[in-house]
């Protein structure tokens, strides 16, 4: 039976591991080499790197970081940030990522997912999404979660899955860092119907979050989060075994 | 050393990566040249059956590795790549594999229940039976899974994983094995699992 996924996911500034809350005020936690070894010995079942650098030099730390993982850990690597274009797409996957994540590159040009879908396949192209509340709606925002692209999120995922999307990524702006559980209203409507993976993010702050997350979304297979990881506040065995004891199929 | 088939489809990092992690030596190979100087030979891939065998065959590793495995060498596909070794696929349109392994490639979607996700991808357990490649493997272990055929009516399957349906997980035919998930991604059960092809 197909398990359950556990996501760690690692936003990495200037080779470092970082993470904030509700999107801004980024602080250096930890060497991502480490850190991607460590989830990997103690069953993470994929890993996403977010790169959130701008510069130049920043990009290149993060490919160099991104290669050391990739010849080190051996689960399944997801690339995100500042993917733009098809040679964005090269430049992570020569580098040893297995997915690449696409979120505003997707926005600014809508053929991004048909073009990559075409040249890599869709089991490489994921859609990520940041999605918040608006006027009893949800939204979509671009640019890591500054700009409203003024988009319904159900509609721009259902464009992006029948555009080649291979998985999505919902993550939800209203509980992202707030460790107040998934944001499971947004999940259920935007995920609804959609016949790719979905892969849950932003709220996680407990055990139980997940297990509520799997038992009320039925149509996420996987549960993505940062810093309750990072910190070893949920210890992904121990989380683990508790969606097992709860019926939910995992990987242990 | 293990000569692994290049056929510029695919990424080839994380395989080249998981051989060094288990002290394997390993050299790509894009055309025929050489490859008879391989130990072993291991057939990757990601992609469309048809673009694939297309390239095996213009590069003149079609018939080599054909050579290869009827000379005894132990070979491994590895997702498309075991898909390859079939006698034919149905990927969009029919095409001509290698003939080594019994049977033919088809959607997933004609045997799984309404309602399950293609492609399967994801971790899912293994059902096996005894055979080299998995003598490190232990009852109920996951590896990675991405993909929308599989391998049907084949008469060589080692392992299956239930996804609705039973999926055809690897097949083995005396030195000719394949896998159709991915042992470079599937953590210390896949590299177990490459450990013991190059022990075979």
């Amino acid at each position: 039976m197909l398990g359950k996924r556990i996501i760690p996911c690692l936003d990495v500034r200037d080779g470092k591991v970082t993470k904030g809350i509700n999107f801004a005020g980024n602080r250096n936690i930890a060497d991502p080499v480490e850190l991607a070894k460590y989830y990997s010995d103690c069953g993470a079942d994929e890993l996403v790197f977010y790169d959130i650098t701008a510069s130049a030099e920043g990009r290149a730390l993060f490919t160099d970081v991104l290669k050391k993982v990739a010849s080190c850990v051996f689960i399944p690597l997801t690339v995100g940030g500042g993917i733009r274009s098809l040679e964005d797409f090269d430049r992570v996957l020569k580098c040893g990522a297995d997915k690449v994540s696409v979120n505003s590159g997707a926005i600014a040009d809508k053929s991004l997912i048909k073009k990559a879908a075409e040249k890599y396949g869709s089991q490489c192209v994921v859609i990520s999404a940041d999605v918040k509340r608006q006027g009893g709606g949800y939204r979509v925002y671009g640019r890591g979660g500054r700009d409203d692209a003024g988009l319904s999120a159900r509609e721009w995922i259902r464009f992006c899955v029948d555009e080649g999307a291979g998985e999505v990524v919902l993550n939800s702006i209203d509980t992202d860092g707030v460790k107040g559980g998934f944001d499971l209203e947004m999940l259920k409507d935007v995920c609804d119907g959609i016949e790719v993976p979905v892969i849950a993010s932003g709220g996680a702050g407990k055990v139980d979050d997940f297990i509520t997350l799997f038992k009320t979304v039925k149509n996420a297979d996987a549960g993505l989060a940062a810093s309750v990881f990072h910190y070893k506040e949920i210890l992904i065995p121990d989380l683990k075994r508790k969606l097992f004891e709860n019926n939910i199929p995992v990987r242990l | 050393m293990i000569g692994i088939v290049d056929c510029g489809v695919g990424n080839l990092f994380s395989l080249k990566s998981s051989l060094k992690a288990i002290g394997a030596e390993a050299k790509l190979f894009s055309s025929s040249d050489g490859l008879r100087s391989a130990d072993r030979i291991i057939l990757p891939g990601v992609g469309a059956f048809g673009d694939a065998a297309k390239k095996l065959r213009s590069s003149g590793l079609f018939d080599e590795i054909k050579r290869e495995a009827e000379s005894g060498k132990p070979i491994l596909g590895i997702c498309l790549g075991m898909q390859l070794l079939f006698e034919k696929s149905l990927e969009f349109g029919v095409h001509e594999g290698l003939g080594l392994i019994g049977g033919e490639v088809r959607p997933i979607a004609e045997v799984i229940p309404k309602g399950y996700k293609i492609p399967h991808i994801g971790w899912n357990g293994l059902e096996f039976i005894p055979h080299p490649l998995f003598k490190y493997l232990n009852e109920g272990d996951s590896v990675y899974f991405v993909h929308s055929f599989y391998g049907a009516d084949c008469p060589d399957v080692i392992a299956t994983t239930d996804y609705g349906a039973k999926l055809t997980a690897a097949v083995a035919r005396k030195n000719v094995m394949g896998c159709q998930f991915h042992p470079e991604k599937s953590g210390k059960v896949g590299l177990s699992i490459l450990k013991a092809f190059c022990e075979v």
